[in-house]
């Protein structure tokens, strides 16, 4: 791969998801498309993952053995996916401690293709306000349309943007209550192309339901989005989760696709933010002050 | 055709604007939301919620505004400014919250556009006084200038069959003319192209003269048309396909960018507008409709008041009346006051139709949350004027409300016309004295539950009582809503004191005699005002530091206790010195 259609450094030198380890079947030959380039993955029979740039050789759907792989690419493991990189990537990935904990079950709840931006996708998952009008009765519903004071922060030490003390209004909050309550929020951006966000969890008051978006850019204004639960829940089967997760969002999907422009504008005057959108304010800055160029219109100098 | 954002074109037909619907339209790269208010009034905007860039055209056609489907924003008939932003349901949008616009004509069937136009438009002359028909409009995937190049070889039927001599009377930048004669029967024809976008184009035909047969002569140009757009794009397809046109958008208000912002200083006066009509709204009450002298008026919401100055030098605030979306005036109420000081004297007796009045904008210190189970309404005599606009604006939106209206005889209930329109909303209390007007408050204000909010206008006695029943019947305060129509407390402005200014880093001596607002202002320091008397909140001011000797009706008793805020215009210190946040 000598010259690259993304030349934007920032998005180069990232870990991208390419795909869930649950659904690569080992030994055979899986492709995809990263930053415009088709690439081509796999895992072998021994749990070793590969990534290359797509090679005649070697035909998708074909079979895999670590022998062939010609100009591999860089591959991480990590909270449940393969994920590689084009350019120089960062030793580790973001922490998802919760991942890990026994007595929870990760959900891959399924992978969508999006005409947007990264960009956009992030901000629609970071995002109280839509509730009660894109997810009307199940995340909201009106009149119940308040977003509350909260408080974001970028972490320095950790190269985050968090978002706590979130509060919004969720009818059927608890499956076991009929009525709505307020429901906690906690956000975090680890990554430019990775949200999770902790909700209170409906079994156990004590702690957090975490569900994530991993973002594979495809080109500047295309993605597909990796999305899971990880939640503490013996009622639910893995087959209702899924479900859950999809029809939220097949709701958000037609609204990304009609965002205008679909590359996310980092000039704090090309849209108009209100208090409500603190997170997204803190988001957008934060790629401005990264030098982002990929997937954005970035603010003029 | 090059690239000409001057000129008009049709850009949808009159018939792609059924009720209720939103009509994507697109000039030289440029999207636009095309939409029918129910009131007839033909919008045309760019095609991005100012909020986060979804396309309006996925949103909400309600008649009166135009909902984003992303976050319920709403946007008003013709001024495309924001009423509403649900996830701050207690708090006025800023006015300058307003959509992209562009200029739109209804004539001849067909809406018409121009992305930066020179002059008023004007239809072709061979269309006026013409009872017209408009064709079906033929996308063509081809540049515009080649498109118009084959337009005049269009060939048609003035009786729908058969070959009629057809010649090219006129051609121009952006349609021809063609005259079709066969035997007896002979028919005009104008040939628009309307650019889309480099390479994609709409030709758009209008007939001068509706035929006897439209159905069959739709069909004939529609099979006519088909053809014309298969020559066209076998042409085009033969040319290298060109890129679409760039869009740039403008950039919104760096005061939006970084909000909150505070208005400019004054009572302004910036509009000026006529007396379009002058009526009796009721006995002793004038109604007055407002209208633009030129362009268009600010966008308001409910509970918003102007400022009027009159002839005699006075000026006055007085609520707008306007449901929603109803754009192209300002209606207010003007009750005679016995003792009036000259306000309402000269509004009764010297200002007439046609005459010129200086207004402010709109500022709203009494905005209407739409996030509630239920909303009481109560009005007092002429502070029935902002529920009007309240109660229409919860009754459009099918939100459940009450609006009791206390009032000394059915000759005194105003604007009977609006009032109807509320059917068994409206709960009108005659000709109580003041025990029986308690006893009906206590009634209407005993079932206080979660999310219920009360409103309350009328005269100071009547409002002290009802926040005091209210209180009483368990309504927390920060349900409870209020506008004084004036400060009846007697203004002690004895203190002397110092004011610093922590983002202006200044300093200054405030005497006895002199109010903050004034200090403020001689020392050129932007401060908005309007009643100047501690009713209306305009004036309203962040304390840092410093105990405020509050003399105002705008602020609740928690707000005053809290001592965070003040009303410069009455208001003074108890400390010697009170730090502002300006």
């Amino acid at each position: 791969m000598t010259e690259l259609k993304c030349t934007d450094p920032v998005i180069l030198n990232q870990w991208h998801p390419l795909s869930s380890i649950d659904e690569i079947t080992p030994g055979l030959i899986h492709s995809t498309m990263l930053l415009e380039e088709n690439i081509s993955y796999g895992m072998d029979t021994d749990g070793n993952a590969y990534a290359w740039p797509f090679d005649n050789q070697l035909p998708t759907r074909s079979r895999l053995t670590s022998k062939t792989v010609r100009n591999p690419l860089p591959i991480h493991i990590a909270h449940g996916y393969v994920w590689t990189s084009l350019g120089e990537p960062p030793e580790t990935l973001f922490s998802f401690e919760e991942y890990y904990e026994a007595d929870r079950i990760n959900v891959p709840t399924g992978v969508f293709g999006v005409n947007v931006s990264a960009g956009r996708a992030v901000e629609n998952f970071l995002d109280m306000s839509h509730f009660p009008y894109v997810h009307t009765g199940i995340l909201g519903e009106e009149p119940h349309t308040e977003v509350k004071e909260y408080a974001v922060e970028v972490s320095e030490t950790r190269d985050e943007v968090l978002a706590t003390q979130c509060q919004f209004y969720q009818p059927k909050a608890a499956l076991a209550s009929e009525g709505g309550a307020m429901v906690d929020y906690t956000y975090r951006v680890p990554h430019v192309n990775c949200a999770l966000l902790y909700k209170s969890s409906p079994n156990d008051a004590s702690r957090s339901d975490v569900i994530y978006m991993f973002l594979q850019p495809m080109s500047q204004d295309w993605v597909r989005a990796h999305t899971g639960m990880c939640v503490i829940d013996e009622d639910n089967t893995y087959e209702s989760i899924r479900y859950f997760q999809q029809v939220i969002f097949g709701q958000d999907k037609p609204i990304l696709e009609n965002q205008y422009p679909k590359r996310l504008p980092l000039d704090p005057r090309s849209e108009t933010p209100i208090r409500a959108d603190k997170t997204a304010i803190a988001f957008r800055r934060w790629l401005s002050r990264k030098g982002l160029r990929y997937g954005v219109i970035p603010a003029a100098a | 055709m090059t690239t000409d954002l001057t000129t008009w074109h049709p850009i949808a037909s009159s018939t792609d604007l059924p009720m209720r619907h939103i009509y994507h339209g697109q000039l030289w790269g440029r999207e636009m939301a095309v939409w029918r208010a129910d009131d007839g009034h033909v919008n045309v905007w760019e095609n991005r919620c100012l909020h986060r860039g979804v396309r309006l055209t996925v949103g909400l056609n309600e008649g009166r505004e135009l909902r984003c489907l992303y976050h319920g924003w709403r946007y008003a008939n013709r001024t495309a400014g924001c009423t509403y932003i649900p996830a701050h349901p207690a708090d006025a949008p800023a006015r300058t919250i307003c959509n992209n616009t562009y200029s739109a004509v209804e004539s001849h069937g067909l809406v018409w556009s121009a992305v930066d136009p020179i002059g008023e438009f004007e239809a072709p002359a061979v269309l006026n006084g013409n009872d017209v028909l408009a064709l079906r409009p033929i996308p063509v995937k081809a540049a515009p200038d080649i498109a118009l190049k084959h337009a005049k070889s269009y060939r048609f039927s003035p009786i729908g069959e058969g070959c009629a001599d057809v010649t090219l009377v006129e051609e121009t930048d952006n349609h021809v003319q063609l005259h079709a004669k066969q035997d007896q029967s002979k028919a005009t024809l104008l040939l628009f192209v309307q650019p889309v976008d480099a390479g994609r184009s709409i030709l758009r035909g209008v007939l001068t003269d509706q035929p006897a047969d439209a159905g069959n002569i739709l069909r004939h140009h529609n099979r006519r048309m088909q053809a014309l757009r298969d020559v066209i794009e076998a042409e085009a397809t033969m040319l290298p396909v060109p890129e679409p046109i760039e869009v740039q958008f403008s950039k919104v208000d760096e005061e939006l960018a970084k909000m909150p912002a505070r208005a400019k200083s004054g009572p302004k006066a910036e509009l000026r507008v006529s007396v379009a009509h002058k009526w009796d709204a009721s006995e002793g009450v004038a109604g007055f409709r407002l209208e633009a002298l030129n362009g268009q008026l600010p966008t308001f919401q409910p509970g918003a008041h102007i400022d009027l100055h009159m002839p005699n030098g006075m000026s006055r605030q007085y609520s707008l009346t306007n449901a929603p979306g109803e754009t192209d005036f300002y209606r207010i109420g003007v009750k005679r006051e016995p003792d009036s000081r000259g306000g309402s004297e000269c509004m009764h007796n010297a200002v007439q139709a046609g005459d010129v009045l200086a207004i402010s904008a709109p500022r709203n210190n009494f905005p209407l949350r739409r996030d509630a189970l239920k909303t009481i309404l109560v009005a007092g005599g002429i502070g029935i004027t902002p529920m009007l606009a309240m109660a229409q604006t919860l009754h459009v939106q099918g939100l459940g409300y009450e609006l009791h209206y206390f009032a000394q005889s059915e000759a005194h209930l105003s604007f009977p016309d609006v009032l109807k329109t509320f059917g068994s909303n409206l709960i009108p209390h005659i000709g109580l004295d003041p025990a029986s007007t308690g006893g009906a408050l206590k009634e209407l204000l005993s079932g206080y539950d979660y999310a219920h909010h009360l409103y309350i206008c009328g005269p100071g006695p009547m409002l002290e009582a009802t926040r005091k029943i209210a209180a009483e019947a368990g309504w927390p305060e920060d349900a409870v809503h209020f506008e004084y129509f004036k400060n009846t407390k007697e203004i002690d402005d004895s203190s002397t004191f110092e004011v610093a200014l922590a983002r202006s880093a200044l300093t200054l001596q405030v005497p006895a005699g002199r109010t903050i607002l004034e200090i403020l202002q001689e020392n050129g320091i932007e401060a908005p005002s309007s009643c100047e008397q501690g009713a209306c909140g305009t004036c309203l001011t962040t304390v840092i530091e410093g105990e405020p000797d509050h003399q105002d009706v705008y602020l609740s008793d928690s707000e005053k206790a809290s001592n965070q805020k003040i009303i410069t215009c009455v208001s003074r210190a108890k400390s010697k010195r009170l730090v502002l946040d300006i």
